[in-house]
């Protein structure tokens, strides 16, 4: 049996006493798409941000290709990463798009994109440049390379950020409402993209409300409310019959 | 009038000949206090309490008392308990009874829990986002601060910490009242040589606002260089 791109099993995830995820699980195999929608406070980004240890799950297990993130459970009786080395390792493996670009400001374009490569992946510079070159090539900022973050429009910026994860050569690519912070006239370019990126065969999770985009590009849809799976599906006959009221009053307000 | 001006131009020579002095009392202190104010910014936002408990009292102490007090206690002080203590006996002895460590020691203190302040103020202000995104391409924590927080922390906080650089210059003059012959320290001998009172304080803010006016304009080159990422226009 071939190990799935990506394994989420049953994440719980609490702030305080409320409750965030009651325990979501889902897979996706090497080419998968997989849209999370949900209202907002639903738990998305708190899913997304599972994934990859930026919040660290109460309960549950992450894996990429295979290898399970290991965990070990403290004194206050939630799991943290045991192994720093390991969770840094699968990071790399794991190119995540924020909704705020997150771009490094004091870096140019071409200074962000190359940053993991030559620091985390220890490539040399040249050879880093060289694959930013094309990144940038088809992301479609090369007149950007030597601009700072600033300085680019909102658009710009996120698929700069794009290309920063791309750099890294990740198996999966996470988003976080990657165009929702961006006026709408820029909302397209970087749709695109994302467009381009699933026509490609990556595996890639994202947050998302735009229904199109979901509609167009998933292998799979999951509807997210208070923290747990109320519906899952393909996507156009999901959006087509939703089965659940809240479902289908989701997709009435998008 | 023209006796005046001769006699300031007179004290020019021996003033400038302590220059070299007082600059090195400011690097020295300039990068001692870089250096221990960014590790007790560190220290402080470190979230464990005994590191942050002993930076914040450091920080608390050093920035609520006058200089001049740190300097006398620091230098009567210690003075005091290094002739009792193996010291006295060691090869560094008669350095160490120049008032010039003393000054250096005081004024690196001082000057560190003022840039300690700034730097913690800076390294709040960086976006949580931009650590999340060095997080999540797998950058370990010390590479992140390396790379991510602390330049970009230098850079935001740049104009205040250069401010307190040229604000430094001109404090180490304090250090004449531990005898040592900086450009303060000198004009005081030449005033007692002359029996005149005005024209060598004269002569040495001259100086001082010379090395100043230079400072300032190296430092807003600096500035410009570093910050361009914030002010460059698209
Ligand atoms: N770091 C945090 N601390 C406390 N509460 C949080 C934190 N992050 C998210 N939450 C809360 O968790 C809930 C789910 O948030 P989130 O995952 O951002 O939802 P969504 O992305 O679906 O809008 C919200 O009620 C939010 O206020
Ligand atoms: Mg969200």
């Amino acid at each position: 049996m071939v190990a799935s791109a990506l394994s989420v099993k049953n994440i719980h995830k609490s702030f305080g006493s409320v409750e965030v995820l009651k325990g979501v699980s889902f897979e996706a195999k090497s080419g998968d798409v997989i849209s999370l929608i949900g209202s907002s406070g639903s738990g998305k980004s708190t899913l997304l941000r599972c994934i990859n240890y930026l919040e660290t799950p109460d309960e549950g297990e992450i894996s990429v290709s295979g290898e399970v993130i290991r965990t070990v459970k403290g004194k206050d009786g939630k799991f943290h990463a045991v192994d720093r080395r390991q969770l840094e390792h699968i990071r790399t493996r794991l190119g995540m798009v924020f909704q705020s670009f997150n771009l490094w400001s004091h870096k140019t374009i071409l200074e962000n994109i190359i940053e993991g490569p030559i620091h985390v992946l220890g490539m040399t510079k040249k050879d880093a440049i060289g694959e930013a070159e094309l990144l940038m090539e088809k992301v479609g900022i090369t007149p950007k390379r030597d601009h700072y973050p600033n300085q680019l429009s909102g658009g710009q910026q996120q698929r700069a950020a794009i290309a920063r994860a791309l750099a890294m050569k990740p198996e999966v690519m996470l988003f976080d409402e990657p165009t929702s912070a961006l006026d709408p006239e820029l909302v397209n370019e970087v749709l695109l993209v994302i467009k381009k990126l699933a026509e490609e065969g990556r595996t890639m999770v994202m947050v998302t409300h735009e229904m199109s985009l979901a509609r167009d590009i998933s292998t799979e849809v999951i509807f997210l409310h208070k923290g747990l799976v109320e519906e899952r599906g393909a996507p156009s006959e999901m959006m087509r019959d939703p089965q659940s009221a809240r479902l289908r009053q989701f997709l009435q307000m998008a | 009038m023209m006796e005046t001006i001769s006699n300031v131009i007179g004290f020019l020579p021996a003033l400038i000949k302590a220059t070299p002095l007082t600059l090195l009392l400011t690097a020295v202190a300039g990068v001692f206090g870089l250096v221990i104010g960014t590790l007790v910014a560190l220290a402080r936002l470190s979230g464990r309490r005994v590191l942050s408990v002993p930076a914040y009292v450091f920080t608390f102490a050093f920035r609520g008392t006058p200089l001049l007090v740190q300097i006398y206690l620091i230098y009567y002080g210690l003075g005091q308990v290094l002739p009792g203590t193996w010291v006295r006996h060691s090869f560094l002895w008669p350095y160490l009874r120049d008032g010039l460590w003393y000054a250096i020691f005081a004024l690196s203190l001082n000057q560190a829990s003022y840039n300690a302040e700034v730097i913690r103020g800076a390294i709040k202000a960086i976006p949580r986002g931009q650590i999340e995104a060095a997080k999540s391409i797998g950058m370990r924590s010390s590479m992140i601060l390396r790379r991510i927080t602390l330049p970009q922390a230098f850079r935001s906080c740049l104009p205040v910490l250069t401010g307190d650089l040229i604000i430094l210059l001109k404090t180490t003059s304090l250090a004449s009242t531990i005898t040592v012959l900086e450009v303060m320290g000198t004009a005081r001998i030449l005033q007692r040589q002359s029996l005149l009172t005005f024209e060598p304080l004269i002569a040495a803010g001259i100086i001082y606002f010379t090395v100043v006016f230079i400072l300032t304009r190296i430092v807003g080159v600096a500035e410009k260089r570093l910050t361009r990422y914030r002010t460059a226009k698209a």
